[in-house]
């Protein structure tokens, strides 16, 4: 069977995923494609002004090749004839077909205003779009995007990141997203947007551009005017029908191809999936209904039948740094439902639930500000779940201890998709563990859910959980297929038994031969136990890859060097030092967020070498590379700065010289403030320390990153050494009950009883092992060796840092660099 | 492409000695313009060859990777971004749509390891 695709955009692309699964016997598949690139995911372009090209592709051009797929990129289809069955595509193809499909997907809306032809114009729809607007916006003061849907939110806020700072959003309509939210909800995120710094204009019809060539402004139907030197435009979308109307297919009366329920145009033997198709007289401007037009075409194609019934189109915004989604109905009306909405101007919040007046049933909702709860109350609404107790509790979910998604979960019928993007049900998932899938990466490969957007992951854990509970399982968070213990069973084991290799712990508690999930966690344990040099007893190839060569890897294969730089204070003498260094070996250097200096790009063979030169100076191993004690960071304190209550610098330097070297967990940091300004941002740390009148107040349990979140206080007025009693116990209480990988703000949003039980232990000493817990840590405190001064040292560690252990002197011959600002950096990925 | 497959001479070539690999680990093996990872079950003792070059963002970092087993399958997983391959068939465990690696035979003379390129003619 010939197959020809025109268009490899996201559901082309998808396309030939499904159609290669049914491995029909004699398949010609061939694919044209306007665009330059192989399909990307379109739903994180915004992504690629972080990223590159290459990080967004569904699939490599090798992947085409190698699965037999005939790819044609940069040539768009030009004419069909429908008689001959025949595609004629710009540079001169012809091509004959069994079955075509259209999947050209749409392209960016653009009203008639004068103007809009003027340099500076843009829209927001592929790569090459992006690359326009990055490149113009480094001249450009000021920048304006019509229209506040989701897109048009996204692309302002791309515009903010490219560094105007100036930039405005207009949109016609009363309200931003006038189709997902209503007015109070727009409200709410006009306010959390202005503090991100976007000026939100609404009821603002755009009647001009203005300037020439290039755009400097635009003119409104109100007579003001708004200064901008880049605009985007994001009014909607226009299906990409154009080819077919040439064909004489049938077309919507506002544009997309008309299709039946199998996705068949007028011609039956053509087919239209995605963005282009008009099915139910509605273009579905999502991946996930595209997707599952994809599969509805293939099925009829392939001799089964199945329909396209329309789609569900809640939507969750990402991105923009303010959770705004909404789901099911989010406009009803008295007569048929009661809302229930919660505001919370403060903080930013806003929730509206739509229940049907007889209390009985979720028919839709808004969520702006805190989206957490989207999977469940959407699954709750699409699968019309009978709602038991106080509808009010739906609102907060996540307030109430224990009470998660699971409890909701069970509920589902089988039928509820669990994964919208690939279309997974709860019984297909249920289903696999049930046959002893246990695990999520399980799950993952033998359904796809959980692959696309990530979106449903939690879910899908719960499910597994559920599932498992629900066949009697005890489900302890056991490491992995090689150890049927969780990760405080094996710490206990290991303790008691004193066992101090990966291979003894192994041999006598684990089976087979270990792998990448349980050999870090194990190693971890060991190192937090025992405090010996990592890299010996074998366990140097149990340690994840920047344990075992002490130092990250990066993009190319080069190392990153950091030198412990204690509290952040530097002599002038070292700085020259750390210079010198940097420019003997070719190192690019940047001062990190963590108050240190990285120097990136080290070949493995010369970091010994480096290492050596730095040892010799007075300094020793940053730890940049393990799960141990990172940075304590310091404001500059009362030494210098005219409010500083203490010497927050000296107090920095004890604790960073304290607890160096500190395995656990996940990676722990630390500050000092001198006062309650907070210079050093104690309150975003592991564990951080203010300045009072009377000594020192105790927080901890914050961290920044992916997921911020404030430090808790634990206690007040310390004094310097009752501070560092505290934090002994903490942090070997985080290290003996918490998860791999599970950040101490992590650890604590789990912790039965929270913040009160923590302080229980740590202050109150309510189990009585407050003075084991300091001895422990002691141990570990005298046990610190610099391991890069072990190494080289130790002929038989420093053996390790070779790139070819047949020729030991030479270094990586394909590591690539690139010029930037009169210092290197790291080749692109190919 | 042929259907029957040809049978090719193996060229066997001297790696470096045992004790140059890590027990559990992998190194890389410089082989004219080749770089070949090369790796160490000492539980099994087990020896494992395969290309060094990660096919998924193409970084030449195999032999630093972390060795384990699946369902007593003996894998590879990269050190950066943990996609896991089979040393037995060079197959990518942890994502069905990418590139399989190659594997090479190992065999050991003498506590000497020898790695088997297959002869081109
Ligand atoms: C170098 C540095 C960025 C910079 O140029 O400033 C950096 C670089 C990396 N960070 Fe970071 N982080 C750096 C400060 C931070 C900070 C700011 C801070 O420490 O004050 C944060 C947020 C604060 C926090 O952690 O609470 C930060 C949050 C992260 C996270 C997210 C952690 C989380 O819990 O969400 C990761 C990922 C992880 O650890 O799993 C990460 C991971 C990484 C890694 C290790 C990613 C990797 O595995 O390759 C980067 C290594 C680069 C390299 O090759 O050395 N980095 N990273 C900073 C080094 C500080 C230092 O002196 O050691
Ligand atoms: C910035 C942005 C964010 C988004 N965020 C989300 C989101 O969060 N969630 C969500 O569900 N959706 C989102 N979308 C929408 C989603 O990207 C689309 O629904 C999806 O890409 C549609 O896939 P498609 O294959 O139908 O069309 P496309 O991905 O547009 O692909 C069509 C391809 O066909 C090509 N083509 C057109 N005519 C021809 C021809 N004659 N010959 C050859 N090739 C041709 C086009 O150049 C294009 O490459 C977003 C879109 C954008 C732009
Ligand atoms: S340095 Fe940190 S924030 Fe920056 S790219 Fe790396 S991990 Fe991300
Ligand atoms: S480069 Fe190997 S997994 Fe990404």
């Amino acid at each position: 069977m010939k197959i020809v695709v025109i268009g490899n955009g996201m559901v082309g692309y998808k396309f030939c995923e499904k159609i290669l699964a049914k491995k029909l016997p004699d398949l010609h598949l061939t694919v044209f494609g306007e665009e330059p690139h192989p399909a990307y995911d379109r739903v994180h372009l915004t992504d690629w002004f972080n990223s590159s090209t290459d990080q967004l592709l569904l699939a490599s051009s090798d992947w085409y090749a190698e699965n037999g797929i005939q790819l044609e990129l940069g040539d768009p289809v030009k004419y069909i004839d429908t008689t001959l069955k025949r595609v004629y595509s710009a540079k001169n193809k012809i091509l004959d077909y069994d079955i075509l499909i259209f999947a050209t997907g749409s392209a960016a809306f653009v009203p008639p205003i004068p103007g809009v032809d003027k340099q500076g114009v843009f829209v927001y729809r592929t790569i090459d779009d992006l690359q326009k607007i990055r490149a113009y916006a480094k001249n450009a003061k000021s920048g304006a995007v019509i229209g506040g849907g989701l897109l048009g939110l996204e692309a302002a806020k791309a515009l903010l990141d490219l560094g105007i700072n100036n930039t405005s959003v207009i949109e016609f309509a009363s309200r931003l997203l006038p189709r997902q939210i209503d007015d109070q909800g727009s409200n709410i995120l006009k306010n959390q947007l202005a503090a991100l710094g976007l000026q939100i204009l609404t009821n603002k019809q755009t009647s001009e551009i203005i300037g020439e060539p290039a755009i400097t402004g635009l003119s409104f139907k109100d007579g003001s005017t708004l200064d901008a030197e880049i605009l985007v435009i994001s009014a909607g979308i226009k299906p990409r029908d154009e080819l077919a109307r040439l064909a004489g297919l049938e077309v919507g009366e506002r544009g997309g191809i008309v299709v039946n329920e199998k996705m068949q145009t007028s011609d039956p033997s053509i087919y239209a999936i995605g963005e282009c198709a008009l099915a139910n007289q509605m273009i579905y401007g999502l991946v996930a209904p595209g997707y599952e037009m994809a599969d509805v075409a293939i099925a009829n194609i392939t001799g089964t039948e199945k329909s396209f019934t329309g789609f569900d189109m809640s939507t969750k915004l990402k991105l923009i740094g303010v959770d705004v989604a909404s789901f099911g109905d989010p406009f009803t009306s008295p007569e048929t439902s009661t809302s229930i909405v919660f505001e919370d101007k403060f903080s930013g919040v806003y929730k509206r639930l739509n229940i049907s007046n007889d209390g009985k049933q979720l028919l839709g909702g808004i969520l702006v500000g805190d989206a957490a709860d989207y999977n469940l109350l959407l699954q709750t609404c699409k699968n019309k779940l009978a709602l038991s107790g106080n509808p009010q509790d739906l609102l907060f979910t996540n307030l109430k201890p224990g009470n998660t998604a699971s409890a909701g979960i069970s509920q589902l019928p089988d039928e509820a998709i669990i994964c919208s993007c690939e279309g997974v049900s709860k019984g297909t998932i249920c289903d696999k563990v049930t046959a002893g899938c246990e695990t999520l990466d399980g799950i993952k490969k033998a359904t796809k859910a959980g692959t696309c957007c990530g979106g449903c992951v939690p879910m899908v854990k719960d499910l597994i959980n559920t599932t498992l509970s629900s066949q009697g399982k005890y489900i302890r968070n056991v490491i992995c297929e090689h150890f049927n213990y969780s990760r405080q069973e094996i710490y206990d084991l290991i303790k008691i038994q004193h066992l101090y290799s990966f291979d003894e712990v192994l041999e006598k508690h684990g089976h087979g031969e270990g792998c990448e999930i349980c050999k870090p966690v194990v190693a971890s344990i060991l190192a937090s136990l025992w405090n010996e040099m990592i890299l010996d007893k074998g366990n140097d190839t149990a340690q994840d890859s920047n344990d075992r060569y002490l130092a990250n890897i990066q993009k190319g294969g080069t190392y990153s060097v950091v030198p412990r730089i204690p509290g952040g204070e530097i002599t002038p003498e070292k700085l020259i030092i750390i210079g010198q260094i940097a420019a003997k070996y070719n190192l690019y250097t940047k001062l990190t967020g963590g108050q240190r200096i990285d120097l990136f790009g080290a070949h493995l063979v010369d970091l010994p070498y480096i290492w050596e030169e730095l040892i010799a100076a007075g300094f020793e191993s940053g730890h940049a590379y393990g799960k141990a004690l990172r940075t304590v960071k310091s404001c500059v304190g009362s030494t210098w700065c005219r409010f500083g209550l203490h010497d927050s610098v000296s107090y920095a330097i004890r604790i960073e010289e304290r607890y160096r070297g500190l395995r656990a967990p996940h990676k722990i940091k630390s500050a000092v403030s001198g006062c309650i300004r907070e210079c050093a941002e104690a309150q975003s740390k592991d564990f951080g320390i203010i300045a009072t009148e009377k000594g020192w107040n105790l927080y901890v349990c914050g961290n920044g990153g992916s997921k911020p979140q404030h430090a808790v206080l634990l206690a007040s007025d310390l004094d310097s050494e009752t501070c560092i009693k505290y934090i002994d116990r903490f942090l070997m209480f985080y290290i003996k009950t918490a998860d791999p990988l599970t950040r101490t703000a992590t650890w604590l949003n789990k912790l039965d009883g929270g913040i009160d039980y923590l302080r229980n232990v740590v202050v109150n000493d309510s189990l009585g092992i407050g003075d084991q817990l300091e001895a422990e840590m002691q141990q570990l405190v005298n046990n610190y060796k610099c391991e890069w001064k072990e190494v080289v040292t130790t002929p038989a560690l420093r053996k390790r840092f070779a790139h070819f252990v047949n020729a030991p002197s030479e270094k990586d011959p394909t590591v690539q660099f690139q010029e930037l600002r009169s210092q290197k950096k790291a080749a692109e990925w190919k | 492409m042929s259907t029957t497959s040809q049978l090719t001479a193996t060229k066997w070539f001297l790696a470096c000695d045992v004790t140059d690999v890590p027990t559990n680990g992998g190194v890389c093996v410089k082989y004219n313009e080749t770089q070949i990872a090369l790796f160490f079950f000492a539980r099994r003792n087990e020896w494992y060859a395969t290309q060094n070059l990660c096919p998924h963002r193409r970084q030449m970092a195999l032999s630093r990777g972390m060795t384990g087993t699946v369902a007593d399958e003996p894998k590879v997983a990269c050190p950066f971004h943990k996609k896991t391959f089979s040393l037995k068939t060079g197959q990518c465990l942890s994502d069905e749509s990418e590139c399989s690696i190659q594997t090479y035979p190992v065999k050991i003379e003498n506590d000497k390891v020898y790695i088997g390129i297959p002869e081109q003619e």
